[in-house]
């Protein structure tokens, strides 16, 4: 009997989701344990990094990588992987453009660790050590894997193969790549997949018409009409903006759409798309006779009811947009 | 690089066909000097600048990029420059939270008339601009750009 392909699903700065994504195939997973040997899942196996050590360089067949690189041992990890695997799939939005981790790519370095470990009110930290390297302690030296200075997605790191975008990937989706893996049948390197080709209004079937919002409104101030286009009703739900497969079950549920299948095809910056998309559909009513700064006012005073564009707009993308986080030193 | 005594910014300007860029021509007919920081672009409206090329634009080099747009109600597609003005604003918003100062990134109107205007919002820009620095890029900001480029051709 020849040997079955072996399966790895490793995760390093993530949630755990990706794995639940991947449990989540319900009966399909004994299809897949019989056509995979899944052999490598720190979440939900006994593997350890040693056994990966020793496998001969190529051998696994596909890895699944879920989590955005925060630590050097993620990009140790990703290197060992890279090196071990045929194919190497960045798993989730945390892998393809960084996700909540790289929300950290908003702030310095310092600024987290002063944050949590020193400047925090239910910290008790006088001589200010916080994790970095090598800590030296009377009893002896701690190790503990370094920071990295920004968050980095997968590619930023090693070569992917492939990208399954979501948070976490829908598992009916997870089970079409396991298939297309399986059939031999791959599409060309470095393609999205396991997910559609255009946004996840096409996915959505509520009502669309005339866009026109004259302010922006959030979850808690009311409560959506369940058939008609969120975006339409102000709520700024970034599926006009994101790439569909996921079958929109986020509008389904009265929710707006918050962009985790990232970008769509074609589009580099899923934020700045959003900007524009917004920005056209803005209506801060008749404007004649009003000076430019009076226009400008209105403008901002309408702009103003959202506290955290970036972090609306790059919550599964910062890591891999335009900038990739925040500017200078 | 240039040394914080001797710089000059890069500035790019994105320019209305149908005002600013003939309110550009008519500063140049004028002959009165501006600086020559800014390296213009033409649109064909200013609702045609898509926020990915300012963000494109500073992460390739620019220090500031500057929107040039017909005044409100004088836009040859009617509200062109009104879409302009308010993805403007959202834009700065998030740029200011990416470390970006607003002054970077400026909106302002030109008419085909206002040669004077054009050389004071330009002249304007290159100061403020210069007075901020450079735009210090990190080294994983410099690493998006490749990533881009072997994403994109364009955007």
């Amino acid at each position: 009997m020849t040997e079955k392909p072996k399966l790895a699903v490793y995760w390093a700065a993530s949630c755990g989701g990706c794995e639940i994504a991947v449990a989540n195939l319900h009966e399909k997973i004994l299809d897949l344990d019989a056509a995979l040997d899944f052999m490598f899942c720190p979440c939900l196996l006994d593997t350890k990094k040693k056994d990966i050590e020793a496998l001969p360089d190529k051998a696994i067949a596909v890895t699944l990588f879920n989590g955005a690189l925060r630590t050097e041992e993620n990009v140790e990890m990703a290197n060992l992987l890279r090196r071990k695997s045929q194919l190497l799939i960045a798993f989730g939005s945390c892998a393809k453009g960084g996700c909540i981790p790289a929300l950290a790519n908003l702030s310095t370095k310092e600024d987290l660790l002063s944050s949590v470990y020193i400047d925090n009110f239910s910290v008790d930290n006088p001589s200010g050590i916080t994790p970095s390297g090598t800590t030296s302690f009377p009893e002896g030296d701690i190790h503990l894997p370094a920071l990295l200075e920004r968050v980095k997605h997968l590619v930023q790191e090693v070569d992917v193969d492939y990208y399954i975008p979501g948070c976490p990937p829908e598992s009916h989706q997870i089970w079409n790549v396991i298939e297309v893996i399986l059939s031999g049948d791959l599409p060309p390197k470095g393609s999205t997949i396991g997910c559609g080709n255009l946004t996840v209004c096409d996915d959505c079937d509520r009502t669309k018409e005339e866009k026109r919002i004259t302010a922006f409104r959030r979850n808690y101030e009311f409560y959506p009409e369940p058939k008609v286009c969120l975006l339409e009703q102000g709520m700024l739900c970034m599926g006009i903006a994101t790439r569909n497969g996921c079958g929109a079950p986020c509008t389904k549920a009265n929710m707006p759409c918050t962009g985790c299948y990232g970008a769509p095809e074609g589009v580099s910056d899923q934020g700045a798309k959003m900007v524009a998309a917004l920005g056209s559909i803005m209506d801060i009513g008749d404007t004649t006779g009003l000076s430019e700064s009076e226009i400008a006012g209105r403008v901002d005073s309408f702009l103003a009811t959202i506290p955290d564009y970036a972090g609306q707009f790059y919550k599964y993308t910062l890591a891999s947009s335009t900038l990739g986080g925040r500017v200078g030193r | 690089m240039t040394s914080e005594k001797g710089f000059e910014p890069k500035i790019i300007g994105f320019l209305c066909n149908w005002c600013s860029y003939a309110g550009a021509d008519k500063a140049g007919g004028m002959q009165v000097p501006y600086p020559p920081n800014v390296q213009v672009i033409r649109v064909m409206c200013s609702g045609r600048v898509d926020p990915q090329f300012i963000l494109s634009a500073l992460v390739k080099g620019a220090d500031g990029v500057i929107i040039l747009a017909c005044h409100p109600g004088d836009c040859h597609y009617k509200e062109g420059n009104c879409r302009a003005l308010q993805r403007h604003s959202m834009l700065n918003l998030m740029l200011e939270q990416l470390g970006v100062e607003k002054e970077r990134c400026r909106l302002d109107y030109v008419s085909a008339g206002e040669g004077e205007k054009f050389n004071r919002v330009i002249a304007e820009m290159v100061q403020s601009v210069r007075m901020l620095g450079p735009l210090l890029l990190t080294p994983e900001n410099r690493a998006q750009v490749i990533c881009l480029d072997e994403q994109f051709t364009e955007c």
